[in-house]
């Protein structure tokens, strides 16, 4: 527990790490001038990508941006809270069923009832969360993978979800008279959720709760005497996770029309989990490249048929292999 | 007493390391507990800060009883504490370790950090200033921005002392923290120690197993010996204490200081 009487040993000074140069090419953002101009680039580039491409690669792209917000709700319950959550597809389909059902059931509007979603989805974590998070780690990774299959079990056994053919029909919203349905507005609207989701992890990362993760993530004993309270930081964590979950879930549900069990698999959780870990837990630029990886990289491998899931596989491997702490370098030195 | 255990008993599958201990810290005192290795020192601790379960007795501090609380709510209560071995939240500059300690005296939730009230933003500068100010008070301000882990030893004791100190503690434990010092490092913390007494009128609760710091620092001394408290005064009183010098006869660091 908190202290070993028998190891009394001086603990040595961590040895600086050397810099690579990926870390040098990371210096340009300690520049704040460089770093506004890199994120201004990209901002350019996402609001002409639908105008370059066609409206295939708009609708890939838009897949990919859904996956930035999936990853970085992902990323402060593995990355920061350091969190094993095998089921976060759990709450995706929360999100995406409650607008489902609430549209079909209710004469509620799409916005009104974004927050029933939200709130369902938060009080999905605090179920889960509050009685698991207490224990150790890996109780909470079997628990999470129970979970995720008993939400997409219920979803596909229950008659309010519409059974295994899932719910169909879901009306397009529209806002001050817009109607969003075409597949590029539905692009921006992720583009927007994606900024949104970037600017919320900064500012709770660089935050008294974003803090306190990364505190109980190194060390829960010294944490707890500096006055954390470990479970209920944790359970923050996951109640913020699932709300992310939530809102890509429920934007998903809109842009599609048509939602059914089978988009809230197992495999859909993986994904999101291997985007986390192949980018860099707790690191938002690693974070979002990884959930671009995962989206498009099958599709960049199109050409090579039914070899492309392996060759795709195979990369990650390797990547993992050599970089397991993820594509993008650590920056403090 | 601002610390008042009475009876406090704790045993691990059958063997007890604590026996009735019945032992108290005065309002702004400067007190050591002493004994010979694996006497129960910082198992002592442990069951004042809620990280051991005592199985009898109990632990009063400041009017409330501690035996039951979790060890954020017993910081919260003011008391704060160092470790044995040093616990630094490791790929973290010392300027955010020391910040934890302003934790629980604030209050922001994730709502005021995503959306940065103007609450949230005074109790941001306010945790930093503090921190700051404690790195000042234990004289390592300039190694603010450097990871905690990479700086001397000597200094990494002090990033614990002041993250300890940012909690705004009314008693502070501190398990050897001379252990692993050079003679002149011993020398600044006891001006240190001194100072968080005077200055901060924080009360200091001290382990520590050299001798001529405990003698010159402390205005009394607990020895505890087999989980047993076997004596109890000042500096002069404790040193000729025949059952003391039982107790750490055979002992060579005790021989050798008392
Ligand atoms: N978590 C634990 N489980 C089982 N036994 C424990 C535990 N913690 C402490 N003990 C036992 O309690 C006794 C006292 O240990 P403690 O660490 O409190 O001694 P100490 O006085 O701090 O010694 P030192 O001066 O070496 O730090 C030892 O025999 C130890 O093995
Ligand atoms: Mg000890």
């Amino acid at each position: 527990m908190a202290d070993d009487a028998a190891s009394r040993r001086r603990r040595d000074p961590a040895p600086s790490r050397p810099n690579t140069g990926v870390a040098q090419l990371l210096a340009v953002f300690d520049d704040p001038r460089k770093f506004w101009l890199a994120i201004a680039v990209v901002l350019v580039a996402v609001a002409v990508a639908p105008l370059l491409f066609g409206q295939y690669a708009t609708v890939i792209l838009t897949n990919a941006l859904l996956y930035v917000v999936l990853c970085l709700g992902l990323n402060i319950v593995v990355g920061y809270a350091g969190l094993l959550d095998l089921g976060y597809a759990a709450f995706f389909a929360v999100g995406a069923y409650a607008v489902a059902i609430l549209g079909q059931q209710t004469a509620l509007g799409f916005w009104a009832a974004i927050p029933f979603a939200l709130v369902a989805a938060a009080a999905a974590g605090v179920i889960i969360g509050g009685p698991t998070l207490r224990l150790r780690s890996d109780y909470l990774a079997i628990v999470t993978l129970g979970f995720g299959e008993i939400v997409r079990f219920s979803a596909r056994n229950l008659e309010i979800t519409g059974a295994a053919s899932g719910i169909s029909g879901i009306e397009q919203p529209s806002l001050f008279g817009w109607h969003i349905d075409s597949p590029t507005e539905f692009y921006y609207v992720f583009a927007l959720l994606s900024v949104f989701a970037v600017i919320a992890s900064v500012r709770l990362a660089n935050s008294r709760l974003g803090r306190a993760w990364l505190y109980v993530r190194h060390d829960e004993d010294a944490a707890e005497a500096m006055g954390i309270d470990r479970v209920r930081v944790k359970l923050a964590a996951y109640v913020i996770g699932s709300i992310y979950g939530a809102i890509g879930g429920i934007f998903f549900a809109v842009n599609l029309g048509a939602i059914s069990p089978e988009s809230f698999s197992f495999e859909q959780s993986v994904l999101i989990l291997m985007a986390v870990i192949l980018g860099g837990m707790g690191k938002i630029p690693g974070v979002i490249l990884g959930a671009f990886i995962i989206v498009l990289g099958p599709e960049l491998l199109r050409d090579l048929g039914e070899l492309r899931l392996l060759v795709f596989a195979v990369g990650l491997l390797l990547i993992m292999l050599f970089r397991p702490s993820g594509i993008w370098p650590s920056r403090k030195s | 007493m601002l610390l008042k255990l009475s009876d406090v008993q704790l045993r691990f599958a059958g063997n007890t390391v604590l026996h009735d201990v019945n032992f108290g810290v005065a309002e702004s005192a400067l007190t050591s507990l002493i004994g010979p290795n694996g006497a129960g020192k910082t198992s002592l601790f442990n069951c004042i800060t809620g990280f051991y379960k005592p199985q009898g007795g109990s632990v009063v501090f400041d009017g409330h009883e501690l035996l039951r609380l979790k060890p954020h709510r017993v910081t919260k209560l003011g008391i704060a504490r160092t470790f044995q071995n040093l616990r630094l939240f490791r790929e973290m500059t010392v300027l955010e370790n020391v910040m934890a300690g302003m934790h629980c005296r604030t209050h922001a939730g994730a709502f005021a950090a995503v959306f940065r009230t103007p609450g949230q933003r005074r109790e941001e500068a306010e945790i930093r200033a503090e921190a700051e100010d404690c790195l000042r008070f234990v004289g390592i301000l300039d190694e603010k921005d450097r990871i905690a882990t990479t700086l001397a030893y000597g200094h990494q004791r002090r990033v614990e002392i002041a993250r300890a100190l940012a909690t705004r503690p009314k008693l502070m434990l501190l398990d050897e923290p001379a252990a692993g010092l050079n003679s002149g490092e011993k020398d600044e913390l006891i001006g240190l120690i001194r100072r968080i007494r005077d200055e901060r009128g924080v009360a200091v609760l001290l382990i520590e197993h050299d001798m001529g710091l405990v003698m010159k620092v402390s205005e009394r001394i607990t020895v505890l010996d087999h989980g047993r408290l076997i004596a109890e005064g000042t500096a002069d009183e404790v040193r000729r204490d025949p059952k003391v010098i039982e107790a750490y006869l055979g002992q060579e660091e005790g021989e050798a200081a008392l």
